[in-house]
């Protein structure tokens, strides 16, 4: 039973279609990876399956009343804006302060309640972001970039910790990931998106599969030779003035 | 029930004197501009502020051409005022410049329809720098009506405005309408216009709402204590503007602003200190 049906969706900006014909599946439970290179509509897919982005064509089911928790690719904090990690935590569903801090434990932010979230670094960000999506008992996580700005050692214990949210809780989790090699190991499924859905399946599947080669480079056994792909490829060209992240 | 007449009676009799009206007016609008003015800052909304109070010398000129209650006509045009510049920003337009063009059309316009109307222009000084010591019985109900009108409507959408003001997308995701929250906001910045102008006048009201606010940031934690603390130092800049307007006879817009500055460069230097 799945949990979010996007059914043949479009979307336009300024009349350049970013997203073509995207149909896919949310089930419980899964860990799914939407990858492509900039512009190719990743951000804009998630926020279209969040609700935020109207759709010019198709639709999108949604089980009644799912719980959905969202972690940004950013959030930029106005200065003018005092507000604690706690206080941010209880926007805008109030939360008890023993969730709170058992959440912040979770996280690795424990002992971080009373810290401005101004003064966060990168990584400890994405972890409060992922604290406040936890608090809302998600059914689906939905996560732009996580690990963006955070290092090597910070990428691998957050996925980590993607992980073991699954395990504990049950949620169907959504990311979008440049990073190819991690996602491989992490992921039940790859979605290849590139304005349309590319190629999708198991990590190995789509590795294999000739439009993820045409999307990112020939030279896909070595992970570094990932990060130096092309990004236009065989598909009818597609334009896209706007980078939707 | 005798005491409680007397009690009454003595109200009614405080609130004979100018000076007690004046003073709970300023502290009535307080309530409303510090957490209204805690928004514009986290928003950045100081020149949407100066646009929606300068339409309202525009609203005045209607208000006395058409024989309407002055605060009615205020109210109007700031709220069709604020509701336009809010259309635009949704519209993604160069916001800086488009509402310079509109703040200062709106007070050109208004002073100009205003100049039309015999016998106003010895008392256009009132509507452009407040007017707090001629603060009448009525007056005085309409400031706490819309300031608690204010503060009652900031209090229901807290939340939710919070979580707009942090991020749009984030709302969006817990199913809030961020635009909703924003209309929120202009509804309530019109409603201040209009009980602020006889108080602080046109041209001030925008500083009423920003520099409390600015002075309460340097020792808030949280948003509710920034917002607090605005009202707080609101109440403050006026009576203290009004005791300096008694005490030097100057007009007393001005005073209460610039006793707020005053409040704002201390608080500056005790955080360098």
């Amino acid at each position: 039973m799945s949990l979010i049906t996007a059914d043949h969706i479009c979307v336009r900006f300024d009349g350049n279609e970013v997203l073509h014909d995207v149909s896919l599946q949310i089930v419980p439970g899964e860990i799914v990876t939407i990858l492509g290179p900039n512009g190719s509509g990743k951000s804009t897919l998630l926020r279209a399956l969040l609700g935020i982005l109207p759709l010019t064509g198709g639709r999108i089911l949604r089980q009644a009343d799912l719980r959905i928790g969202y972690v940004p690719q950013r959030l930029m904090i106005d200065r003018t804006m005092p507000i604690t990690v706690r206080r941010f935590l209880s926007l805008p569903v109030r939360v008890t302060d023993a969730a709170a801090t058992e959440t912040l434990a979770r996280v690795g932010m424990a002992g971080h309640g009373a810290d401005q979230m101004t003064s966060l670094s990168g990584g400890q960000l994405q972890r409060v972001l992922l604290a406040r999506a936890l608090l809302g008992k998600p059914q689906v996580l939905m996560l732009d970039e996580p690990t963006q700005g955070l290092d090597q050692l910070g990428e691998a214990s957050f996925y980590r910790l993607i992980e073991e949210v699954r395990r504990d809780t049950g949620a169907a989790i959504v990311m979008i990931s440049h990073d190819l090699h991690v996602v491989m190991a992490a992921s039940d499924r790859v979605i290849c998106l590139n304005g349309h859905i590319c190629c999708e399946g198991t990590p190995r599947v789509v590795s294999t599969a000739p439009e993820y080669r045409a999307l990112f480079g020939p030279g896909t056994q070595g992970a570094l030779a990932l990060y130096r792909h092309e990004h236009d490829h065989g598909h009818d060209h597609h334009e896209h003035d706007h980078d939707h992240a | 029930m005798t005491t409680g007449m007397t009690t009454t009676s003595m109200t009614m009799t405080m609130l004979d004197d100018f000076l007690v009206r004046a003073g709970l007016a300023a502290v009535g609008l307080s309530l409303a501009t510090g957490p209204l003015g805690a928004f514009v800052v986290w928003r950045r909304m100081a020149y949407f502020g100066d646009a929606t109070a300068h339409a309202a010398v525009l609203g005045v000129a209607l208000a006395l051409a058409t024989d309407l209650p002055i605060g009615l006509g205020t109210l109007v045009v700031a709220l069709a005022m604020a509701v336009t510049v809010a259309g635009l920003s949704a519209r993604g337009w160069a916001m800086d410049t488009t509402l310079g063009v509109l703040a200062h059309s709106a007070l050109a316009f208004g002073l100009v329809a205003v100049s039309f109307i015999p016998n106003v222009r010895t008392d256009l000084s009132a509507y452009l720098f407040g007017d707090i010591l001629a603060v009448t019985r009525t007056d005085l109900a309409l400031v706490w009506l819309g300031g608690l009108g204010v503060v009652a409507l900031l209090v229901w959408r807290w939340q939710a405005l919070l979580t707009a003001t942090l991020s749009e997308d984030l709302a969006h995701a817990a199913g809030l309408r961020p635009d909703r929250e924003r209309l929120v906001l202009v509804l309530a910045l019109a409603v201040v216009v209009a009980v602020a102008l006889k108080v602080v006048g046109a041209l001030l009201i925008a500083a009423m709402l920003i520099i409390p606010a600015a002075t309460a940031r340097g020792m808030a934690r949280t948003p509710e204590t920034m917002a607090l603390g605005a009202v707080a130092l609101g109440a403050v800049a006026g009576l203290g503007g009004l005791a300096l307007s008694l005490w030097q006879d100057t007009p007393t817009g001005p005073s209460i602003i610039v006793v707020a500055a005053v409040l704002f460069a201390l608080s500056t230097l005790r955080a360098r200190a």
